[in-house]
């Protein structure tokens, strides 16, 4: 699912990678991105943490932490949910597939 | 106070679009959301240029106020209905200054531009123009808004409510996680305060909870219905969102926001702060 690191992601200038744990991600239905879909990142006990609403092209990202992570999709073409557990900081990246 | 005099449904928003009386204001924390597609007839609001003083750290002055809503259109006696994305947290926030200024009527869309989105509603892209009018505010009412030597006076005293998530709430963060980490100088929260992540108020199409399940929240949580209150955050948004539910919803008394929120409390010298979850 996460292959080498995909350099087209934009990040905020300035953002330093070695102290910033980001998780980046797109959400797709039927392999086709889902722009304006709500996602939201839910940290380890399921909590709510932030929210987010993917571009056109689909793609959203959060600045975190290490640790567990769920990030939820909410859209009209349906909701999904992927996990991400980062171990340290940098770019960190999913797919998250509504139906 | 019921529901029904500060919340309005999406239904009943749709059916009351460009109905004389009524202005609909959208204010989102993406400032260019509204461009993209709005709810037809509503105005636009920005809440970094509009809804705080662009020199000073503060909100706007009781003149600054009744130029922008003179300039928006917005009559005295108008229906105002405030709406906006990330579950209303800046539309709340802007009914917070309204009440302030004294607006009378005002109510919030219940689930905002999430609900109308997810349910497929009328966006369009067309602005508005609506003719200035002489809006006038009334002075500051200073019963629902915190200061920093009261929320230090209240610490021990008063139901310290603090809205971040967890993580921000135990210092293990500094901001939420859809932001670059910066600001206050330190991390961690008021000593005393508990910690409701305004998140659990809302449903997942931004709705609010029932009154059943919101009392039952508090009360969990250690919220004591016999005290006074004080809402925070990070910079004043989520806990009016807090703030709405405490007073406008629920009825409690005396329920203040405190603006100056964690960027102006991890900020001051000198002060008790306390760390870890609770």
């Amino acid at each position: 699912m996460c292959g080498a690191p995909d350099q087209a992601v934009a990040l905020p200038a300035g953002t330093d990678l070695t102290k910033e744990t980001v998780l980046a991600g797109r959400v797709v239905a039927d392999g086709s991105p889902v722009g304006g879909a709500f996602v939201r990142l839910l940290d380890g006990t399921g909590e709510f943490t932030a929210e987010v609403v993917s571009s056109a092209s689909g793609d959203f990202r959060f600045f975190a932490a290490p640790g567990t992570w769920t990030v939820r999709a909410l859209s009209r073409r349906g909701n999904g949910e992927s996990v991400l557990t980062p171990e340290a900081p940098g770019l960190h990246q999913t797919e998250i597939a509504v139906a | 106070m019921s529901r029904e005099d500060v919340l309005v449904t999406a239904d009943w928003a749709e059916k009351n679009l460009g109905t004389e009386g009524i202005v609909f204001l959208e204010v989102d924390e993406d400032t260019t959301a509204y461009d993209g597609g709005h709810l037809p007839g509503a105005v636009k609001i920005n809440w970094t240029t509009e809804l705080q003083d662009e020199v000073r750290r503060d909100i706007p002055t009781q003149e600054q106020f009744s130029a922008l809503l003179s300039a928006k259109g917005v009559k005295n006696d108008d229906l105002v209905i405030l709406y906006g994305g990330n579950n209303n947290w800046f539309a709340a926030y802007a009914y917070w200054e309204f009440k302030l200024y004294g607006h009378e009527n005002v109510k919030l869309l219940d689930g905002g531009r999430k609900k109308w989105e997810l349910d497929g509603r009328t966006l369009t892209t067309e602005v508005p123009s609506r003719e200035a009018t002489t809006y006038s505010a009334k002075p500051a009412d200073d019963s629902i808004r915190a200061k920093r030597d009261e929320v230090v006076d209240a610490i021990g005293n008063k139901n310290l409510v603090d809205v971040r998530s967890p993580d921000e709430f135990s210092g293990k963060i500094l901001a939420p996680a859809h932001l670059p980490q910066e600001q206050s100088q330190r991390p961690g929260h008021i000593p005393s305060a508990i910690n409701i992540p305004w998140s659990k108020a809302a449903n997942e199409d931004g709705t609010f909870k029932s009154d059943e399940d919101l009392t039952a929240l508090y009360g969990e949580a250690g919220f004591d219905a016999g005290k006074s209150t004080i809402a925070y955050c990070r910079i004043g948004e989520r806990s009016s969102h807090t703030w709405f539910v405490l007073r406008e919803l629920l009825g409690h008394d005396d329920v203040k926001n405190y603006d100056g929120s964690w960027t102006e409390y991890g900020s001051l010298i000198g002060v008790p702060i306390e760390l870890g979850a609770r």
